[in-house]
C-alpha cells in the first residue's frame, strides 16, 4: 500500500463542458428565495450545523448561570422559578436542539461526500427537517423569553409535569417542543439510512464503507428505533394536560411509572445516539492522523453494532431508586457493564491504530486525545452506576452530573470539536488556526476537568441534582465555587473558537482539496465541494479510496448531466442497480413546516389545533408532490428516453 | 432548645456516602472503594498506554502496517478485552452479591414507620402497637440505635426519593406506590438527608434529620410524641392558641387536643420538640419560627404555607403558645 501523504492530484480532469452542465443542473443562486428553496445536502446541513451551535451557546450561556448561581451556598441570582426553567432548558436545548441535530448535521453533509453519492436520497425532506427543527427551537426559546419555558426537567417526570402540578403553558412548551424535534430527527435517519443503502459509490461494498458512514447508520437505526417514543410519550402527556386522558394519573389507573420506562427506553439510547457518531469523527482523525486505517476494522464496525444494539437494554439502571423488583434490576445491571464491553474494544483499536501509525499532534488529534481520557473517566463512573446498591447511593446526586457530562462532553463533545478543525477545511476551503486551536483545546480540557471533576464528590457528599441553592451547613460551597471557575474557563475557551472560526473563515490559510492527506472520498473533491459534489462518481476498490489508488480515481461515466441524474446501486455490494431523477429545490418543505408548525403551536392550546393544522400540513404536502415547471420538464425528458 | 445549640446541631450533622453509619451504606461504602482503586489502576494503564503510543520514538523508516505487527496488535487487543470481560465479570458478581445482602427482609422486631412526601416536607408517622393511633411529626425522623428500622415510604403529589446518605441507599417515593425500605444506625447521631428527586420548585429545601439515639431515650421521645399537646398554662399562651385556632392556620395544620386537625401542612402537636423547620431549612428558634409565620415566600419561595398578617402582640402570644409544644 503506498500511503500518499499530501495533497492529493485532481483525481480526474473533468471536461469543461461537463463540468459547466453540472454547474447549471445543480446550481443554487444566490438570494434568500433560493436560499429558502434550498434542497443542498450540504447547504442545509451547515445551516442545522451553525444553529446547533447558536443553541449549545445558549444553553452553554444558561449553564454559566446557573454555575454562578451555585457558586456559594444561598446566592439570590437566580429564585427557583426561573432555575427551574433554566435547568430544563439547558437539558431539552442540549439534547434535542444541539447533540442530536449537529450530530445529524454532520452525517447529512459528509455521509454523501463519502460515499461518493451527489445529494441525499430525499433532499425534500431533508430541507423539511431542517424547517420543522428550526421552528422548534425558536417556539421553545420564544416560550423561554416570555417566561414560560419548562420546568420540569428536559426529563420532565410526571406527575409533576401533568395537569395537576404543573399548571400553566410551561409543560405544554416541554412536550411540544420534543415533537418538533423528533420530526426532524427521524426525517434525518430515514435520509441516512436509504442514502446509505442504496447511494454508494459503485464498488462501495458494505464491508469497505468508511466508519464514519457506519456509525451514522447505526445512529440512524437507533433515532428510527428510539425517537417514536418519547414523541409518543410526550404526546400521552400532552393529551392528559389537553383533554384529561389519564396516562398517568394513578388516581383514574394510570401509572406514574409508565412515563419512566417509556422515556428512558429512549433516553438512554439518545446517549447513544449522541456518542456513535463521535467514534466515526474519531475513526476518521485517527486513520487520517496516524497515516494508518484504524487497527481492526471488522471489531470495530461489530463493536458499534453492539453499542447500538445494547443501548437498547438498559433503560431501568435510570430507575433503580424506584423500587423495582432486585433480580430484574439485576439484569439491568448485568446490560449495563456489558455495553462497557465495546467500548473498551474500541478504545483498545484506537490505541493500537497510533502506536503502529505515525501521530501528528494537530488539534484534531489533541481533542482525540482528550476524548480518550475523559471518555474512560465517564466510563468508569458509568460501571459504577451500573452496579444497584452504589447507584442507589449517588442516583440524581451530582455524581451523576459530572458522569454524564464526562460521557457527553468528553465523549461527544470533544470529538466534535476534533471533526470541526478536520473538516474545516474541507466546508469553508480554509484552515482554522492551530495556535488559537491549541488553546481552545487545553482550555477546554482543563476547564472541563475543573468543573465537573469536584462534581463527583459534590454528589457523594450528598449534594442533589436539580437544586437552586443550597444551605451553607452543607458544605458543598468550596467545591461549587471550582466548579463555577471551570466552567468559565470553558466558556473562555469557546471565545476562542469563535473568534478562530471567524478570523479563519476571512483570512485562514486555503487549503486545497486534502490538506491532511486523508483517507475518504470527501478529499477527492474540491473544498468546499460543488453543489454535484464529484464531476465523476468515483468508483471504490478498497476501504481507504484516496490512499489505495496510487495513480487516479476510476470514476463512472454515462450520468446525465442536463437534467439531475443520480445512481442507485445495491444495498450490499454497490452494484449499479439504476438511475434516479433527483428533485429540484422547492419552497414547500418550508410551507409545508410551518404548517407542521401551525398544527403543533395551536394544539397546545385547543384540540381543534388537529383541525386547523391538519388542512395546512396536508396542503403543504400536496404542493410539495405537484409536478410543474422544470420538475414536468425533466419528467418528459426522462420518459422519452425511456 | 437554645439558638446556638440548634445552629450546632445543624452544623455537626453528617451527610455523606463515604461516612456510613449503617451496615447496608457500609457495605457500599467498601464496594466504592473497590471500584474506585481498580477505576485508578485502570486509568493508569490505558492512558499510560496510549501516551506512550502517541508519544513513543519511532525510528524514521517505521513501517506502519506489517502483518506481523498487526497479528502482535491482534494479541493485545483481544488480552486487553478479555481482561476488561473479567474485571466487568467480578464486578457483576460483587454488585449482585451486595444487592442481595442489603435488601435482605430486615426480620419482625423491626420498627415499622411511615414516611410520607409531600411538596416540600416529609410527614413521619409511627405505628402504635396498642392503639390505632399514630403518632406524627415531620421532617425529624427519631430511630433506636441497633434496631432495624422498617420505612413504608408513600407520596400523595409528586415523586419524591428519601436519601439520608449516610444510613441508607435512597428511594423514591411515588404515588400511587407504596415502597419500602429497611435500614439501622449502629450509632447515635444527627444524620441530614434530602430530597433526590426533582419535585418542583423547593425542591433545594426539602431536607430532613434523621436522629438515631440509644433506645431508652428513643422510648421516652415516642412516648412523649403520642401524647397531644399541652394545654396552655398562662394567659399569653392561651391567647397564642386562640391565634392560631382563630387563623388561617387551623386550616392546614394539627395540633393534638385541639380542634386544629388539618393533615395538609406538618402536624405541630409537638413544634417546638423539633430541631429545625421548614423541612431542615432553619434551626427551629423563635427569631425564624417568627420570620417563617409571617413571609414563609421569602424564605422558600413557592411553598404552599401562605404569608401571615398578624399584630405583633399577636405574633407574641403565637409564638409563646407554639414553643410550648414541646
Amino acid at each position: 500500500m503506498t500511503v500518499r501523504a499530501e495533497a492529493y492530484p485532481e483525481p480526474l480532469e473533468p471536461y469543461e463542458e461537463v463540468r459547466e452542465e453540472l454547474e447549471r443542473t445543480w446550481e443554487q443562486p444566490p438570494g434568500l428565495w433560493h436560499w429558502l428553496r434550498s434542497v443542498d445536502h450540504k447547504s442545509i446541513a451547515k445551516r442545522y450545523i451553525v444553529t446547533a451551535f447558536l443553541f449549545f451557546v445558549l444553553a452553554g450561556l444558561e449553564a454559566a448561570v446557573m454555575r454562578a448561581q451555585l457558586s456559594r451556598p444561598e446566592n439570590h441570582l437566580l429564585g427557583p422559578d426561573a432555575y427551574n426553567q433554566f435547568f430544563t432548558v439547558h437539558g431539552v436545548t442540549m439534547m434535542f436542539l444541539f447533540a442530536v441535530p449537529i450530530m445529524q448535521a454532520m452525517g447529512l453533509y459528509f455521509v454523501p461526500l463519502m460515499i461518493g453519492a451527489r445529494n441525499v436520497a430525499f433532499p425534500r425532506l431533508n430541507a423539511y427537517g431542517y424547517w420543522v427543527y428550526l421552528a422548534g427551537g425558536l417556539f421553545l426559546y420564544i416560550a423561554f423569553f416570555l417566561n414560560t419555558g419548562p420546568d420540569v426537567g428536559w426529563f420532565g417526570y410526571v406527575p409533576l409535569s401533568g395537569p395537576g402540578f404543573s399548571p400553566g403553558k410551561r409543560a405544554d412548551v416541554y412536550a411540544q417542543s420534543i415533537t418538533f424535534t423528533e420530526i426532524a430527527a427521524l426525517a434525518g435517519s430515514v435520509e441516512v439510512i436509504v442514502t446509505v443503502f442504496k447511494n454508494r459509490a459503485p464498488g462501495m461494498t458494505l464491508n469497505r464503507m468508511p466508519l464514519f458512514v457506519w456509525a451514522m447508520l447505526i445512529q440512524a437505526f437507533m433515532v428510527l428505533f428510539a425517537m417514536p417514543w418519547v414523541a409518543t410519550v410526550t404526546q400521552f402527556l400532552a393529551m392528559d394536560r389537553l383533554v384529561a386522558t389519564h396516562f398517568f394519573n394513578p388516581a383514574e389507573g394510570g401509572d406514574a411509572l409508565l412515563w419512566q420506562h417509556l422515556f428512558w427506553f429512549f433516553g438512554h439510547p439518545e446517549v447513544y445516539i449522541i456518542f456513535i457518531p463521535a467514534l466515526g469523527f474519531v475513526s476518521s482523525i485517527v486513520a487520517t492522523f496516524t497515516r494508518r486505517p484504524v487497527f481492526g476494522y471488522p471489531v470495530m464496525v461489530l463493536s458499534m453494532i453492539a453499542t447500538g444494539f445494547l443501548g437498547f437494554g438498559l433503560w431501568v439502571h435510570h430507575m433503580f431508586a424506584t423500587g423495582l423488583p432486585q433480580l430484574g434490576q439485576s439484569f439491568f445491571t448485568g446490560a449495563s457493564m456489558m455495553i462497557a464491553i465495546p467500548s473498551g474494544i474500541q478504545i483498545f483499536c484506537w490505541i493500537a491504530t497510533i502506536w503502529s501509525g505515525r501521530p501528528r499532534f494537530t488539534v484534531p488529534f489533541l481533542f482525540v486525545l482528550g476524548f480518550v481520557v475523559l471518555f474512560i473517566i465517564g466510563g468508569f463512573t458509568g460501571v459504577m452506576i451500573a452496579s444497584v446498591p452504589f447507584d442507589q447511593q449517588v442516583h440524581d446526586s451530582y455524581f451523576i452530573v459530572a458522569h454524564f457530562h464526562y460521557v457527553l462532553i468528553g465523549g461527544a463533545v470533544f470529538p466534535l470539536f476534533g471533526a470541526f478543525y478536520y473538516w474545516f477545511p474541507k466546508v469553508t476551503g480554509r484552515m482554522l488556526s492551530e495556535t488559537l486551536g491549541r488553546w481552545n483545546f487545553w482550555l477546554f480540557f482543563i476547564g472541563m476537568n475543573l468543573t465537573f471533576f469536584p462534581m463527583h464528590q459534590l454528589g457523594l457528599d450528598g449534594m442533589p441534582r436539580r437544586v437552586y441553592t443550597y444551605l451553607p451547613e452543607t458544605g458543598w460551597g468550596d467545591l461549587n465555587l471550582l466548579a463555577t471557575i471551570g466552567a468559565v474557563t470553558i466558556a473562555i475557551s469557546m471565545v476562542i473558537f469563535v473568534i478562530n472560526v471567524i478570523v479563519s473563515l476571512r483570512g485562514g490559510v486555503l487549503a486545497g482539496d486534502d490538506p491532511w492527506g486523508g483517507e475518504t472520498l470527501e478529499w477527492a473533491t474540491s473544498s468546499p465541494p460543488r453543489p454535484y459534489n464529484f464531476p465523476y462518481i468515483p468508483v471504490v476498490t478498497s476501504r481507504s479510496p484516496i490512499w489505495d489508488e496510487s495513480e487516479e480515481l476510476p470514476v463512472v461515466t454515462g450520468l446525465r448531466t442536463d437534467v439531475r441524474d443520480v445512481l442507485v446501486t445495491t444495498l450490499l455490494d454497490a452494484e449499479p442497480d439504476s438511475r434516479h431523477r433527483h428533485p429540484i429545490p422547492s419552497i414547500w418543505p418550508l410551507l409545508t413546516a410551518i404548517g407542521t408548525t401551525v398544527l403543533f403551536v395551536t394544539l397546545i392550546f385547543t384540540p381543534w389545533g388537529a383541525v386547523i393544522g391538519t388542512p395546512l400540513f396536508l396542503l403543504g404536502l400536496l404542493g410539495w408532490g405537484w409536478p410543474r415547471g422544470r420538475d414536468k420538464w425533466e419528467q418528459q425528458l426522462v420518459e422519452s428516453e425511456a | 432548645m437554645s439558638a446556638a445549640g440548634s445552629l450546632l446541631t445543624l452544623v455537626q450533622q453528617s451527610h455523606s456516602v463515604l461516612n456510613p453509619a449503617g451496615p447496608q451504606t457500609r457495605m457500599i461504602d467498601r464496594l466504592w472503594d473497590a471500584m474506585y482503586l481498580t477505576s485508578i489502576v485502570v486509568f493508569v494503564l490505558v492512558v499510560g498506554a496510549l501516551l506512550w503510543s502517541a508519544f513513543r520514538r519511532r525510528a524514521i523508516d517505521d513501517p506502519p502496517q506489517t502483518p506481523a505487527r498487526e497479528q502482535s496488535l491482534k494479541t493485545v487487543v483481544a488480552g486487553a478485552t478479555g481482561l476488561t470481560i473479567l474485571v466487568l465479570l467480578g464486578f457483576l458478581v460483587y454488585d449482585v452479591a451486595v444487592g442481595r445482602q442489603i435488601t435482605r427482609n430486615p426480620g419482625a422486631q423491626a420498627l415499622q414507620i411511615r414516611v410520607t412526601g409531600h411538596q416540600w416536607w416529609w410527614e413521619v408517622q409511627y405505628r402504635d402497637s396498642i392503639a390505632k393511633d399514630w403518632a406524627t411529626t415531620a421532617n425529624e425522623i427519631h430511630i433506636p440505635t441497633g434496631r432495624p428500622v422498617a420505612l413504608e415510604l408513600r407520596s400523595t403529589d409528586v415523586i419524591h426519593s428519601f436519601w439520608p446518605p449516610d444510613l441508607t441507599p435512597k428511594r423514591d417515593l411515588i404515588p400511587g406506590n407504596v415502597n419500602s425500605l429497611w435500614f439501622r444506625a449502629d450509632s447515635a447521631g444527627v444524620y441530614r438527608g434530602q430530597c433526590a428527586e426533582f419535585c418542583g420548585q423547593q425542591h433545594a429545601k426539602m431536607g430532613f434529620l434523621v436522629i438515631a439515639e440509644p433506645p431508652d431515650r428513643f422510648a421516652l421521645w415516642l412516648a412523649r410524641q403520642r401524647d397531644t399537646a399541652q394545654t396552655p398554662t398562662t394567659d399569653l399562651t392561651r391567647r397564642g392558641q386562640e391565634v392560631f385556632l382563630g387563623s388561617t392556620c387551623v386550616m392546614c395544620h394539627a395540633i393534638g387536643g385541639t380542634p386544629a386537625g388539618s393533615r395538609i401542612g406538618p402536624d405541630l402537636t409537638h413544634l417546638a420538640s423539633r430541631r429545625t423547620i421548614a423541612a431542615g431549612t432553619l434551626p427551629n428558634t423563635r427569631g425564624n419560627l417568627a420570620g417563617w409565620i409571617l413571609d414563609p415566600q421569602r424564605i422558600k419561595p413557592g411553598t404552599r404555607m401562605p404569608p401571615n398578617q398578624l399584630s405583633p402582640a399577636d405574633l407574641h402570644a403565637l409564638l409563646a403558645y407554639l414553643e410550648t409544644l414541646k
